[in-house]
């Protein structure tokens, strides 16, 4: 069931793979970031208590899911690492690792420039703040693990370990504001139940959403390419692509 | 002698030889909640607001100084290895470990602790629900503490690299612990906390065996 998977362990398909998924990913990227940025921050009608300043809603909310999405995705290539014993499954964790960490922090800097003039302060010590900013120290650990090892493999396997254990703070964060009654609010957008937010609201948080994901999607896929090629800078197929794009250059 | 029991002997006969390994940690905690009092000032209404959070900050930090010696000298003498190639089950050898390791290092930290909680002018309640957090805490802090050491044992640098690696995943364990004595000091129960400090327990022993052993066999490749 899941053959048609395996091929992409080999890094030069996976190399491939990242090359045909960037255009698609970068693209829905920008064209969503914009759409979503300027309509929510433009046209978005102001909120009738909190006037202007919810609209960091539109940047913090993308931000806080895609810092949990991030990880957990992380740990997922870990697992399949540690499972099917794949490098590039290493390769593709640690290349997710520092966007999640940029991400973490995203969501905790706007949250306290939101939470300055809104609850007067710039930290709370509130669960979900402060399991957000486990997370970020998650993702340090992970990524000072690997730094840590000279043999890259060994690296992958230790880091991904940690990266494992840490996925138990992410449901801890979801429902930090159900099970604690803190400062911070409930869900605004929820799958399951009717949005507690105006439509003409959540139509650009939702692109945004979308921006977001796709840009998390494209940086990584990035970085995975430039840690496939100099993880495998001795190898023919890496000598054969500088050589063709040498060539290319030259011809132009 | 099976060679759990062996290794059981083992483990205490050289804990019990290196005497100074043991102390100092102690020492150490000790020290650290000296500086409190000295650091805000002796009221007796402020130590026992922030005793027990100092308490249990005090002993993660002091479990980090001992927690390399978990592995570390077996490590670089050569002894895992020849625990990974014995008949006896890996997991069961490094879960013994462990447990050697919590008795020499956290028990002497949980029979002190009333010494401690007179200092910071704990009232009873606090000190019973204290005992209670430490002692179904600190085999937590072991467990999760040997999985971090194995990985980082076989690197030369891996002191504050293993704090950096391990503090994240003591904070949710500091949380219930603290907010129990809380609740103990202002007379409330505090039997939901333990029952979630169990519950993570219980948790950690059945899945980190597994996690140990792998963390102990990528370090030995």
């Amino acid at each position: 069931m899941w053959k048609w998977l395996h091929p992409y362990a080999k890094p030069e398909r996976a190399y491939q793979l990242c090359h045909t998924l960037l255009p698609w990913f970068a693209t829905v990227a920008v064209v969503s970031l914009i759409i979503g940025t300027v309509w929510g921050l433009v046209f978005a009608p102001a909120d009738y208590q909190q006037g202007d300043s919810f609209r960091i809603i539109y940047i913090h909310v993308p931000s806080a899911i895609l810092s949990m999405g991030a990880y957990v995705a992380m740990a997922i290539a870990a697992a399949v690492g540690m499972i099917w014993q794949w490098r590039t499954a290493y390769m593709t964790m640690i290349a997710i690792a520092p966007v999640g960490a940029v991400m973490t922090f995203i969501a905790l800097f706007t949250g306290a420039a939101w939470g300055k003039p809104m609850w007067g302060a710039w930290w709370v010590w509130d669960a979900r703040l402060t399991s957000e900013l486990i997370l970020l120290f998650l993702y340090l650990g992970v990524m000072a693990l690997y730094a840590a090892f000279d043999d890259k493999l060994q690296a992958g396997k230790a880091a991904g370990v940690m990266a494992v254990v840490g996925v138990v703070n992410v449901p801890i964060i979801h429902y930090s504001v159900e099970w604690w009654n803190t400062l911070h609010q409930g869900a605004t957008i929820s799958k399951f139940g009717k949005p507690s937010i105006a439509p003409e609201m959540l139509w650009p948080l939702l692109i945004n959403l979308l921006g977001f994901a796709a840009f998390v999607g494209a940086i990584s896929l990035m970085r995975l390419r430039n840690e496939i090629v100099q993880r495998e800078l001795h190898r023919p197929w890496v000598a054969d692509l500088v050589a063709n794009s040498n060539a290319r250059a030259e011809k132009e | 002698m099976s060679p759990y029991a062996a290794l059981l002997k083992r483990e205490m006969t050289l804990a019990f030889r290196q005497k100074s390994e043991l102390i100092q940690p102690l020492v150490f905690f000790v020290l650290v909640i000296t500086l409190f009092p000295l650091g805000v000032g002796p009221s007796p209404d402020i130590l026992q607001r922030i005793g027990p959070g100092v308490i249990w900050v005090a002993a993660i930090l002091s479990s980090l100084l001992g927690m390399e010696r978990l592995f570390r000298d077996d490590f670089q003498h050569g002894w895992l290895e020849q625990l990974a190639l014995s008949d006896a089950s890996m997991t069961g050898l490094l879960m013994l470990k462990v447990l050697s390791h919590w008795l020499v290092s956290f028990v002497p930290l949980v029979i002190i602790s009333p010494l401690l909680a007179l200092l910071l002018n704990l009232t009873e309640p606090m000190y019973w629900a204290l005992m209670a957090t430490l002692a179904l805490g600190t085999p937590l802090v072991s467990l999760v503490g040997a999985i971090a050491v194995g990985l980082t044992v076989g690197l030369n640098r891996g002191g504050v690299l293993l704090a950096l690696l391990l503090i994240p995943l003591f904070i949710p364990l500091l949380i219930f612990a603290t907010s129990a004595i809380e609740s103990a000091a202002m007379q409330l129960p505090y039997g939901p906390q333990i029952a979630i400090i169990a519950a993570l327990l219980l948790t950690t022993l059945a899945l980190s065996p597994f996690a140990i052993n792998y963390a102990v066999k990528v370090s030995l490749h």
